[in-house]
């Protein structure tokens, strides 16, 4: 570890399960990190510590678009306990912005604020109350601004432009310096088809702010070293991506910061962004000592970008048969005041905006928005989310007016490999859309009517309302809805994207072992499960030890759509393979006058030898290995994408698509407006079940954070104000709001993906949401275009 | 001030404690016990959930002083909080072998497949198996009752009724054998 003498307490640990846990690629192997996260033992970000170590806090700006006419520290700087107090000014490299792709986010806002919560000056101290008192006496000189709310209010002709210096390259392009990035999608002719259509619906459909609402809080610790540069242990979902961004705002070279991941308690999408890995560093550096910070909830959701509000406009049209003619939309994602992940968000907004149908005339319209609202970004399903809650309200309405059954509808519209997306692009692999709705159409409904008891009074339990006891059964009526959705996995438009992987194999304790390294970003998905079951059937071996990710490895490319069991589970196949052929060469020269089909025969690695594929046995590992260890180090790529093209968006975008379909039981209360999900069944083809009860438990939790959005997440912003951060008024799902969730995994494999899989950790939370919208409008005959659907909306 | 009380059978002691500090702080800052998680300080999440003289409580909503001489309870030390109310004699502190045991519940989360991130596992264990120790076969709405105040952003929850209901049964498995 050069540079740094000072190790914390507790630094995440090797993960190895030793013989206790066994399998490969497609069994249900524990998690190697079960035990540690059973016993507390787990190391996670905010569990770091180091003796001597300070606090770190943020202040923050309580305004939403404001100047900053003076800031004075001096009394926050004078109170025993403090030491340091950090502003823009203080910042000590010319860098002082950072960003996903643009870099407009400024490390401590100078000059001005552009939206609330923005980090304005820093605190280091001896105690966590010291630095959050200290802080309190920092004196902020504001002068506020007009806001920037919505399109109007950005788009008008006399606007304030919250950017007016943009160099980036979407600037050029974008019809008002406000809007962060716009793509349209056209293809076909959509004049001609709407001509066609005998049956037009249209309809204006809004997605609230949703959350990410993570347990774990944004935390670390920032530890200085000798040479000048900095350790920073840190919950994130891409190392290299924060590395990238850190080093230029502490103007140090990338090898001076070396960052190590500490446990992650969850990310989906939340942690893509900075938190407070600047600022920790910052402290650190300045006052030489570890500085270690920890977001309390209120301030987490002013600490990472949420997911986009957006506004969808659409139009479809079909003929009397029920064929789709055409789609006509305009989607508006409020962007917020930074551009974060708006421009991807932006491009797989439309590329999805039609969903997983084949309708061949189209016009798409996708648009950010910069406003003084709170940035926006990442969050699982990632612009495909709010599409296909609108136009899978679309197809309801269309089927409704066709008369035709919703399911069936969308069964004779479903795309199949061959068919084309809106970008042109071939889907070139299995899309099992129409099967995936058959499946959870064909299941057993629910029975009725489950909170009657034998003779007894009724379990409200199972009623809306639940020990709210607000009905025992009078006005509840039941509704099904139906859904299916089509997310993107991997990164797209163009991007280089890859991962490295670094497997060392050797003889420890006689018995061979392979070390699996990898900067991949551990959020909780199971990565690391799947890393050590593909050693084990790549390598034959059964102890496998995980390293902690870090970024003396490189790059894994972050956690995030859906793709790093593709792409880093891909990387370690592929190095295994190396490390495979490089122990075979040895076994060659070592062994092989001892057995001619060392070079005649197909060799393999199984129970720990060396054997041919007639199953002879030609060696132990051990033997072939002796005590010289085999390494290698690689980076795999998936096949490449390219960028959309700018005015019509045609263009092989996306590597891979991933497809579920839901079916929602609900009872709602109609007098009072209250909703209980009954259950939410999901079929969901996953190319390959690498580890079958985990990619169950990835749809288990993306159906359930469909079901927040669709009946009770959303940030509330007022007058760009956050009216309700907090768990006690953002309200996510707790074990009585979450229904059964039968599962139904297809497996139909992906030939250009490792072992045929196909990234599942996104796709179950697009249709959740619909198909709980689709049952409620059953339910009730409520139009509904809005979520969080809330009880005024249903009783209106 | 200094507090003193008892965490998983051993007297612990903190000095220079300032009134404002939670239990929870205390647990994981102090006392070198961060198994008791800090995902949302009001309350609301359950993940700090421990025993408090036998009562699940959250820790963050526990001023320090307020456990000053009782008995506190965390994810760290069920294991043998479990196996002394099953009955088992008391260990050694730093024991290895009664280390390396977990208590049932533990085991069928693990087994269960209950963990994603892990965050509100901790919390969720405490309460879990206090809901077995109360009532030994719990009904899904008694589940679904008593693991209401623990938030989970991962599971969707399903696996985390899955191992509840299996620790219930092996433990109803134990009694018949025994």
């Amino acid at each position: 570890m050069a540079g740094s003498t000072r190790v914390p307490t507790r630094t995440p640990s090797q993960l190895s399960q030793g013989a206790a846990v066994s399998g490969g690629v497609g069994d249900s192997s524990l998690r190697p990190d079960g035990v540690l996260k059973a016993t507390g033992e787990f190391a996670y970000s905010s569990d770091m510590w180091h003796e001597d170590m300070l606090w770190g806090f943020t202040l923050r700006s309580p305004h939403a678009h404001a100047e900053i006419v003076s800031v004075d520290v001096g009394e926050a700087l004078a109170q025993a306990g403090v030491y340091a107090v950090l502003t823009h000014d203080d910042l000590p490299a010319e860098v002082k912005k950072y960003g996903l792709e643009l870099r407009d986010t400024p490390v401590l806002a100078g000059g001005k604020v552009r939206h609330q919560g923005e980090p304005v000056a820093l605190v280091a101290a001896d105690h966590p109350e010291t630095a959050r008192r200290a802080a309190a006496k920092i004196k902020v000189e504001y002068r506020e601004l007009p806001l920037v709310h919505d399109e109007a209010t950005a788009l008008a002709a006399d606007a304030p432009v919250l950017h007016p210096d943009r160099d980036d390259h979407h600037a050029a392009h974008v019809p008002h310096p406000n809007i962060v990035h716009r793509q349209p999608i056209v293809r076909g002719d959509v004049a001609a088809a709407a001509a066609r259509a005998e049956v037009v619906v249209s309809g204006e459909y809004e997605v609230g702010m949703q959350d990410q609402a993570f347990l774990g809080p944004e935390s670390g610790l920032a530890v200085p070293a000798e040479d000048g540069g900095v350790d920073l242990y840190v919950a994130t979902q891409w190392l290299h991506s924060d590395l990238r961004q850190i080093a230029p705002v502490l103007g140090l070279p990338e090898d001076k910061v070396r960052m190590t991941l500490a446990g992650v308690g969850g990310a989906f999408g939340g942690r893509e962004d900075l938190s407070m890995q600047i600022h920790a560093c910052l402290l650190a550096l300045r006052t030489r000592k570890p500085v270690k910070m920890v977001y309390n909830r209120f301030e987490s959701f002013f600490g990472h970008v949420h997911r986009h509000p957006a506004t969808l406009w659409y139009e479809h049209g079909a003929t009397r048969d029920g064929t789709l003619t055409h789609i006509r939309c305009r989607i508006v994602l409020d962007g917020g005041a930074y551009a974060s992940a708006s421009p991807a968000v932006v491009g797989n907004a439309s590329s999805h905006a039609a969903g997983p149908y084949v309708v061949d005339d189209v016009e798409i319209e996708a648009l950010a928005l910069y406003t003084n609202n709170p940035p926006c970004g990442a969050m699982r399903g990632f612009g495909a989310v709010q599409a296909c809650f609108a136009y899978e309200a679309q197809m309801d309405k269309l089927a409704a007016e066709l008369g035709m059954d919703p399911v069936e509808f969308r069964r004779k519209n479903a795309m199949s490999q061959g068919d084309r997306m809106p970008t042109g692009q071939v889907v070139d692999s299995p899309a099992p859309v129409a099967e995936l709705l058959r499946r959870v159409k064909a299941r057993p409904l629910p029975p009725e009517r489950q909170w009657e008891t034998l003779g007894g009074a009724p379990d409200v339990r199972a009623l809306p309302g639940g020990l709210s006891n607000t009905t025992h059964g009078e006005g509840v009526v039941r509704g099904v809805g139906y859904a299916v959705g089509v997310k993107n996995v991997c990164f797209s438009e163009g991007f280089d994207d890859y991962s490295t992987a670094r497997v060392r194999l050797e003889v420890i304790g006689g018995e061979p072992v392979a070390t699996v390294h990898t900067a991949a970003a551990e959020v909780g998905q199971g990565g690391v499960t799947v890393h050590a079951q593909i050693a084990r059937t790549e390598l034959g071996v059964t102890r496998v030890t995980i390293h902690p990710a870090d970024t003396r490895v490189g790059s894994a490319g972050s956690t995030s759509a859906s793709r790093q069991t593709y792409m880093t589970g891909g990387a370690v196949r592929h190095v295994c393979e190396l490390v495979r052929e490089e122990v075979f060469r040895r076994g060659r020269e070592r062994l092989g006058t001892y057995h001619p089909a060392w070079a005649t025969a197909e060799l393999l690695l199984e129970g720990g030898k060396v054997v041919t594929d007639a199953g002879e046995v030609l060696a132990p590992l051990v033997d072939v290995l002796g005590d010289e260890p085999v390494e290698a180090v690689d980076e795999f790529r998936h096949r490449p994408t390219v960028a959309l093209d700018p005015a019509t968006g045609q263009g092989f975008g996306h590597v891979q698509f991933s497809f579920a379909a839901h079916r929602a039981v609900v009872e709602v209360d109609t007098e009072l407006g209250l909703v209980k999900v009954i259950e939410l069944a999901c079929a969901q083809d996953v190319g390959k079940a690498m580890n079958p009860d985990a990619v169950v438990g990835q749809i288990h939790g993306g159906t359930t954070q469909g079901l927040g959005l669709a009946v009770m997440e959303e940030i509330v912003v007022e007058n760009a104000k956050v009216r309700n951060p907090s768990f006690t008024d953002y309200l996510i799902p707790t074990i009585l709001d979450t229904p059964t969730i039968p599962v139904d995994v297809l497996e139909l494999a992906d030939e250009h993906a490792p072992y045929g899989l196909r990234g599942a950790g996104e796709a179950p939370t697009l249709s959740s949401t619909p198909a709980v919208l689709a049952a409620i409008r059953a339910a009730t005959g409520k139009a509904l275009k809005r979520v969080p659907v809330r009880p005024e909306h249903i009783v209106a | 001030m200094r507090v003193t009380f008892t965490v998983n059978g051993r007297q612990h002691e903190a000095d220079d404690v300032w009134e404002g500090e939670s239990l929870l702080y205390v647990l994981r800052e102090r006392m070198g016990l961060p198994g008791s998680k800090n995902a949302c300080e009001q309350g609301e999440c359950g993940s700090c959930t421990v025993r408090l003289d036998g009562t699940p409580v959250c820790a963050c909503l526990v001023a320090a002083g307020q456990a000053e001489g009782r008995e506190v309870t965390t994810v760290e030390g069920l294991p043998e909080f479990a196996r002394r109310r099953a009955g088992g004699a008391e260990r050694a502190a730093g024991d290895a072998e009664a280390a390396a045991e977990l208590s049932p519940v533990q085991q069928a989360f693990i087994d269960a497949g209950a963990v994603q991130c892990g965050f509100c596992t901790p919390g969720l264990l405490v309460a879990a198996d206090e809901l077995i120790e109360r009532k030994p076969q719990p009904s899904d709405a008694d589940i679904r009752e008593a693991l209401s105040g623990n938030l989970c952003r991962c599971t969707g929850y399903e696996k985390i009724l899955d191992a509840v209901r299996l620790a219930a049964a092996r433990a109803d498995e134990t009694r018949e054998v025994v």
